[in-house]
């Protein structure tokens, strides 16, 4: 099951549609790695919304998107995790750390284009907040 | 006595239990044509009894009614489904008018003894042959007694359980206070189950109203053990993996010190004192600014 | 507790991730019969997707059995049953500390298992296998 990632200004949205193999969830990791240089994309949302099920290799492959999207210079959130998925998740002991999350995807974008604010002032060495 | 017993059993198994099916087919044609009397004279010993004090007495003889012929079936078919389900219609009925067990109990075994007289009246001259009958009719009007009973007392579990829950939603209410800030007032114990379905509330409520920012209050609980305080963390954890912050607030000494001895990593924990720091917190971080526009009326500065 | 079978028994093999998936769909809609409430239902699926990768990646193939149960006292619930007879766990004791793991990944995850379900049960021969029981009722 192959993830659609749109691209938005400048950010990539990937939108899973139904519940992901662990091969398709590492294609996701690298299609987005890949996709976030070359069309030089400020942030990647995940949306997450349709999954019913986040099991650890699925927190892992999210965790490690985030870190490796960082690494590029980018930002990414996760949007959607339902409330019964994210129960299991801490339950199992996962709990996404240091990768930001937000309700949905509209929540998501607020989030980019928040952060993207945040950057650009501090580069500008004004004070934020 | 003895000897019907011992004819009984000298006989082989399957004449003993045709004779047994058609001593119940004689009981059940006995039943049906003294319907009409033994019906009245059950509901005249239920209210001398002073049984079913909370309904009419017309009630009682409709009731009556329709327990003597589910009885007089389940005599005659053997199968009780049809008692079964009767009896918790009947429950379903009787149990919001304040019927108590002891009550339905009592009827059907009044009942029980209605019928055993009547059989004693009709066969007084042939004392072999009542034995006969008894051995046929006692077997089952027990296990009719049972059902009912059984059928009575699970449905007042139902409802007594339904209660239950419905008392515990009402113990964890969601308030929105402003848009995207929802409060949750906890007052009481936690047990396990209820810290279950606090958990439940807070995450739909996040979901439902948007939430970024939840106050979760806990003044009004005196303590937790460990199991609930690693809950209470799961949940303040599975909050922000839907984007929301959980601010705790009225942390106990004691809830405090159960949360250092659990090693809760207290980085992850948003506290503040009182509640209303928990709020102002909370407006803090939804950006919201609260300014004084005048002095309050009344009162001299 | 054992727990009588009240409905036929669902075997799902495993041998390759996509296996994992439907085994915790089956699991799911297992659970969705017996009318455990939606939070629960992520609950086992989780559960059973742990046990299911367990296999995929430490034994290469095996089963998971989903059966419907009864506690002989009107309680109902699901059972789920992992075996395989891969290399086995050579230290059950460490196997359940949070954090273990043989293949650099985030661990057996078995302690998280445990956590998830109301109970729990491993039995591991080196060189054997390994069967995983656990159990979820109906509240």
């Amino acid at each position: 099951m192959q993830v659609p990632i749109l691209k938005q200004g400048p950010y990539l949205i990937a939108t899973v549609q139904s519940a992901l193999t662990d091969d398709d969830l590492k294609q996701l990791r690298d299609t987005l790695v890949d996709q976030i240089s070359q069309v030089r994309a400020r942030g990647v949302i995940v949306d997450v919304t349709a999954l019913d099920v986040i099991d650890s290799f699925a927190t892992r492959t999210l965790r490690d998107v985030a870190h490796m999207i960082r690494l590029r210079g980018a930002e990414t959130v996760i949007v959607g995790i339902q409330p019964e998925v994210a129960f299991s998740m801490v339950k199992l002991g996962l709990t996404l750390e240091g990768v930001a999350t937000t309700l949905d995807l509209e929540e998501g974008l607020r989030y980019l284009q928040r952060s993207g604010k945040r950057k650009v002032q501090e580069h500008e060495g004004r004070p934020h907040r | 006595m003895s000897s019907s017993r011992d004819l009984a059993t000298t006989t082989r198994s399957e004449p003993r239990l045709e004779s047994t099916a058609s001593r119940l087919r004689e009981l059940v044609a006995h039943l049906r044509q003294q319907r009409a009397q033994l019906r009245e004279e059950w509901a005249r010993l239920i209210t001398e009894a002073k049984l079913l004090t909370a309904m009419t007495k017309e009630e009682i003889f409709a009731e009556a009614t329709s327990v003597y012929d589910n009885y007089v079936e389940a005599l005659e078919t053997g199968t009780y489904e049809a008692l079964q389900t009767y009896a918790r219609n009947l429950s379903e009925r009787i149990i919001p008018r304040g019927v108590e067990t002891h009550e339905v109990v009592g009827i059907v075994l009044l009942l029980r003894d209605v019928l055993a007289r009547s059989l004693f009246a009709k066969y007084h001259e042939d004392f072999t042959e009542l034995n006969r009958i008894l051995d046929a009719y006692e077997p089952a009007a027990n296990r009719i007694a049972i059902t009912v009973a059984v059928g009575f007392v699970q449905e007042r579990e139902r409802i007594i359980r339904e209660q239950q829950e419905a008392i515990r939603e009402l113990s964890t209410p969601v308030l929105q206070v402003r848009e995207r800030l929802l409060i949750l007032p906890i007052i009481g114990v936690i047990d396990p189950q209820r810290a279950r379905q606090l958990t439940e509330q807070l995450l739909r409520g996040i979901r439902t109203n948007r939430a970024k920012v939840v106050v979760l209050d806990i003044t009004g609980v005196p303590y937790i053990d460990s199991p609930v305080a690693n809950h209470l963390v799961q949940t303040v954890e599975a909050a922000r993996l839907l984007g929301a912050t959980v601010i705790v607030t009225g942390l106990s000494p004691e809830i405090a010190q159960t949360l250092v001895n659990i090693g809760v990593d207290l980085g992850k924990m948003n506290t503040v004192g009182d509640l209303q720091g928990g709020i102002e917190e909370a407006e803090r971080l939804l950006g919201y600014k609260v300014v004084l526009t005048h002095e309050p009326a009344g009162e001299p500065a | 507790m054992k727990g009588a079978l009240i409905a036929d028994e669902l075997r799902v093999s495993i041998d390759s991730d996509s296996d994992i998936v439907s085994a915790r769909q089956k699991g799911r809609e297992l659970a969705a019969q017996c009318g455990f409430p939606s939070t629960e239902l992520a609950v086992v699926a989780t559960a059973i997707s742990e046990l299911a990768r367990n296999i995929v990646r430490y034994a290469v193939r095996g089963e998971i059995v989903l059966r419907l149960i009864d506690n002989h006292g009107g309680k109902r619930g699901v059972e789920v049953i992992a075996a395989d007879d891969g290399p086995g766990i050579p230290d059950l004791t460490l196997a359940m500390q949070d954090g273990y793991s043989t293949s650099g990944s985030l661990g057996l995850g078995l302690p998280g298992v445990r956590r998830l379900m109301d109970e729990f049960d491993i039995v591991s021969e080196f060189g054997k296998g390994t069967t995983v029981t656990v159990r979820k009722w109906k509240r």
